[in-house]
């Protein structure tokens, strides 16, 4: 009841510097808007997959890329409440320990789902559709938000280890990019090299992105066989998920208890 | 007397480097314990070992009746802790910020908003409590802060450092503001690296170098440690000086010691009016002419030099 009640009025924090910082508020429109139209429109213009329009193909992998933003975005406002003082305050207060950081990423899942609703309707506007009816396609938001909350959560421990914007931008960038182009959020795997095309397909953004595909019925027909999280890939991105979120929310948790600013 | 905060043998390592060997402090209720020290001395380390912030590697503290180590949750119900930058939400106004921190003190929405608009009020908040905090001065910043840690009426206030950079005025503010929790019955533990500071609130100084309390009593106690009031003759230029050190020396029997810029020469005074009234006739007789002459108690300054071998360090 008492954690209800802190991380409520966290949240609250969070959604109101929605209202006040004109960055956040562009990060989950502006953003993720241009995201659907460079890669929607140009690449998706330029390049095709057998079996389905390049663009509806790369929805998925737009949206997926869109969920792995918020590791910076999580670590860089931690890192912040670090830098002034504000978590040495909340750690004077009677309250619970975990509410600061649950607060914090469930916010951050808040803003990830307005980027979603923004992405979908542009998605929608250049021609991306949803083929496997509506329950199914929430599903697939369901398992983008889920990783979403766990990319958060990583970068909940990442802010408080690395303590300064400057090493939560960098180690976020070396985190994300390959995750993100290690992955088919971009490209149908099966022209790859073996070597790489198991790496690819043992990251984990690779079974959310085919999760998302097949719930969202926007598959390629040139897939083939591959690795276990391509073959089976809604289970296998729900446990790969699940297995970070029991690796990283204990340790950000731990790492926020031993959070003494000097 | 009642203790209200007590620190007994208080040890913390950073890795090799000792930063408490060894803390004792105790505070009696309503008071106010001034903890001066150069930086680096431990000051915020003891601070944060006593708001529950930090946990002691060997010691016991115990604050407003609990231990911090076995019941941290108790005493943070009953301390507030103004560090040493403004911890506020920048991006928030001024009543919230109060009202969250009123909440996460379990005040409850209603409870907390009521709070926050009578800390308000009678810090002087009101006309800026509706702009976000990152359009405040300094001083205002100070201010709110101060009334964050004061929203749930704490027992224990802790101030590292409470006018660290402020202007004068805002200084003299948030002084009058500290002696009113006092005179409500708070009990304090301030650390400052202004001598005047300590000078002014504190009932108490501690003075704490390399981890360890070296000195503590009232500011008096602690200018006795250092001796008497002494004599100080400033002269024009250097040419006066060996007329002048003859003079006073024939006067005192004492080497004068000389100071600061090298032309103010001091002697430590026995009987004071005589000794004024033989130096000002010899100084006279061996024709200097002092721009300077007066009688001076020693200083916090003198004291926390002479204690920490002038180690002293003025900025945060």
């Amino acid at each position: 009841m008492e954690l209800v009640s802190d991380v409520s009025a966290l949240f609250g924090r969070h959604m109101r510097h929605l209202a006040r910082i004109p960055e956040k508020l562009l990060s989950v429109t502006l953003m993720p808007i241009a995201y659907v139209i460079v890669f929607g429109v140009l690449f998706g213009s330029a390049i095709s997959v057998p079996g389905s329009d390049y663009r509806s193909f790369l929805m998925a992998g737009i949206f997926t890329q869109m969920m792995l933003t918020n590791v910076g975005n999580t670590a860089l406002g931690v890192a912040g409440d670090l830098g002034n003082g504000v978590v040495d305050r909340f750690r004077s207060l009677p309250m619970s320990r975990s509410a600061v950081l649950i607060g914090r990423t469930l916010s951050d899942v808040a803003l990830a789902v307005i980027a979603c609703v923004a992405m979908a309707v542009v998605g929608y506007l250049i021609g991306w559709r949803v083929h496997q009816g509506i329950p199914k396609a929430v599903a697939g938001f369901g398992i983008l938000l889920l990783l979403g909350y766990a990319m958060s959560w990583l970068g909940a421990l990442i802010g408080l280890l690395a303590r300064s914007a400057e090493a939560v931008n960098s180690i976020a960038f070396m985190l994300v990019m390959p995750l993100t182009f290690l992955s088919n959020a971009f490209i149908p795997l099966n022209g790859l090299p073996g070597w790489l095309r198991v790496l690819c397909e043992w990251n984990p953004v690779s079974a959310v992105v085919a999760a998302c595909r097949e719930l969202f019925g926007n598959t390629s027909t040139g897939t083939g066989k591959g690795a276990l999280p391509v073959q089976y890939p809604i289970p296998l991105s729900l446990a790969l998920i699940a297995l970070l979120l029991a690796i990283v929310v204990p340790a950000a948790v731990g790492a926020y208890r031993k959070a003494a600013a000097r | 007397m009642d203790m209200v905060i007590e620190a007994e043998g208080i040890r913390k390592r950073y890795g090799d480097q000792e930063a408490l060997r060894g803390v004792d402090l105790s505070v009696p209720a309503g008071t106010l314990l001034g903890l001066l020290g150069p930086n680096g001395a431990g000051k915020t380390t003891t601070v944060r070992v006593l708001a529950t912030l930090l946990e002691a590697d060997a010691g016991r503290a115990s604050v407003a009746g609990y231990d911090v180590s076995t019941h941290p949750r108790e005493v943070r119900r009953r301390i507030g802790l103004t560090g040493q930058y403004a911890a506020l939400d920048e991006r928030l106004t001024g009543r919230e910020n109060l009202q969250l921190i009123g909440v996460l003190h379990r005040l409850g929405r209603r409870g907390a908003k009521t709070r926050a608009d009578v800390l308000l009020d009678r810090l002087d908040l009101g006309q800026v409590a509706a702009r976000p905090v990152k359009t405040y001065s300094g001083g205002t910043r100070r201010r709110l802060d101060l009334a964050a840690s004061l929203i749930a009426g704490p027992k224990v206030l802790f101030l590292d450092e409470p006018t660290t950079g402020l202007d004068p005025t805002s200084r003299l503010i948030l002084w009058d503001m500290i002696r009113e929790q006092l005179a409500g019955g708070v009990t304090v533990l301030m650390t400052t690296q202004y001598l005047e500071e300590a000078d002014q609130l504190a009932d108490r100084i501690a003075v704490i170098d390399g981890g360890r309390v070296i000195a503590d009593g009232t500011s008096d106690e602690l200018k006795a440690k250092v001796g008497g009031e002494r004599l100080e003759v400033t002269v024009q230029d250097d040419a006066a000086i060996p007329a002048a050190v003859t003079a006073l020396r024939e006067v005192t029997a004492m080497e004068p010691a000389v100071e600061r810029n090298g032309r103010t020469l001091s002697v430590s005074l026995r009987d004071q009016l005589k000794t004024v009234a033989e130096a000002a006739s010899a100084l006279d007789a061996a024709q200097v002419r002092p721009i300077g002459f007066a009688v001076r108690r020693p200083s916090l300054d003198d004291v926390f030099l002479a204690l920490t071998g002038g180690t002293t360090g003025k900025e945060g």
